[in-house]
């Protein structure tokens, strides 16, 4: 993946399909560390499959022999020097960290955060995006956003583009000129 | 900066434009999917997905809906796009980038043609 933003959408594809109601996205950059966790209360997995899930191999998936989101971004992660965890509980969620060292990383790794999670919109499921650089932080809860809506899909074009653009320029000022 | 309170005001004039409508409209959405897996997500699939929401956005076309969905089990072929018109058959399109989007958007959603060349079995 080019971007860890895309490895984000991609884990957070496992929440979906895992039939979450909630998931929890966190992004902090902080004492050149990059940390990411993606947390769901989805379906989960028990212990045997949770032990295989990182092995390229494993997968529920049929149409392709092997799974590959959670081994690449554990691979990604390790790669810099950081590191990688998954806990999961059945009938309880799962919860994915990875983190990154920025340093060791030539170009800016995260790319659009935006662009990933307006493509995560839904009316059955909520996402929480908390995104922080150093001390400045911004959260965006598609649980209060509804509300507003009053009954206005979330996920409507117009909606969705006004999202994007909300997003990009909340991170860019939490960014405050640096670049992820 | 937009925020959370500027929501108000486009939710009024969405919701005007649906008292206003006849209910038939309700019936005739189309839907573009953008397939959403890791190999779709690998080869480009979110700028595709972005564009459709941008063009339906920008064009203002309301019944026309963009969604997500997952592994289409054709990894060699995405970005996959799946278009459903109302009493048509489905078109699914295979390795759409942001340009093809725009002209699968402008010729087949808006003008009714679908666009043969990028339509699955035609490469
Ligand atoms: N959040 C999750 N909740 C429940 N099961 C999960 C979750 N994430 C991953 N899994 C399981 O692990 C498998 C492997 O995931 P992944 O590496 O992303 O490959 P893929 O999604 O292509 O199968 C999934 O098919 C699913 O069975
Ligand atoms: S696994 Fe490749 S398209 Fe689904
Ligand atoms: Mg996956």
């Amino acid at each position: 993946m080019r971007e860890l933003a895309l490895n984000i959408l991609d884990i957070a594809e496992n929440s979906v399909k895992a039939k979450a109601s909630l998931v929890v996205i966190t992004i902090e950059a902080k004492n050149n560390l990059l940390t990411i966790s993606i947390s769901d209360n989805g379906t989960g997995m028990d212990k045997a499959f949770l032990q295989r899930v990182t092995d390229p191999f494993t997968t529920t998936r049929t149409t392709r022999k092997v799974g590959m989101g959670i081994p690449l971004f554990k691979e990604a992660a390790e790669t810099t020097g950081g590191s990688f965890s998954i806990e999961s509980e059945l009938g309880v969620g799962t919860t994915v960290t990875a983190s990154f060292v920025i340093d060791s990383i030539d170009r800016a790794p995260l790319g659009d955060v935006a662009e990933s999670a307006v493509t995560l919109l839904r009316e059955d499921m909520d996402f929480v995006w908390v995104y922080t650089v150093d001390n400045r932080s911004f959260t965006f809860d598609t649980r209060e956003i509804k509300k507003e809506l009053g009954g206005i899909p979330i996920d409507s074009p117009e909606i969705i583009s006004f999202l994007k653009d909300m997003l990009k320029e909340n991170i860019e000022s939490i960014n405050g000129g640096i670049i992820l | 900066m937009k925020s959370i309170a500027d929501i108000k005001a486009i939710r009024d004039k969405m919701q005007a434009r649906i008292v206003n409508r006849d209910n038939s409209d309700a019936e005739q959405e189309t839907r573009i999917v953008v397939g959403m897996a890791t190999c779709g997500i690998a080869a480009g699939a979110r700028p595709v997905f972005n564009e459709f929401v941008d063009l339906v956005a920008e064009k203002g076309a309301h019944n026309v809906k963009v969604t997500r969905t997952g592994c289409l089990g054709m990894c060699k072929l995405e970005p996959i796009v799946e278009v459903f018109i109302p009493g048509e058959e489905k078109v699914t399109y295979v390795k759409v980038d942001p340009e093809k989007a725009k002209e699968i958007f402008n010729r087949h959603i808006i003008g009714g043609q679908v666009v043969t060349d990028y339509v699955i079995g035609e490469q």
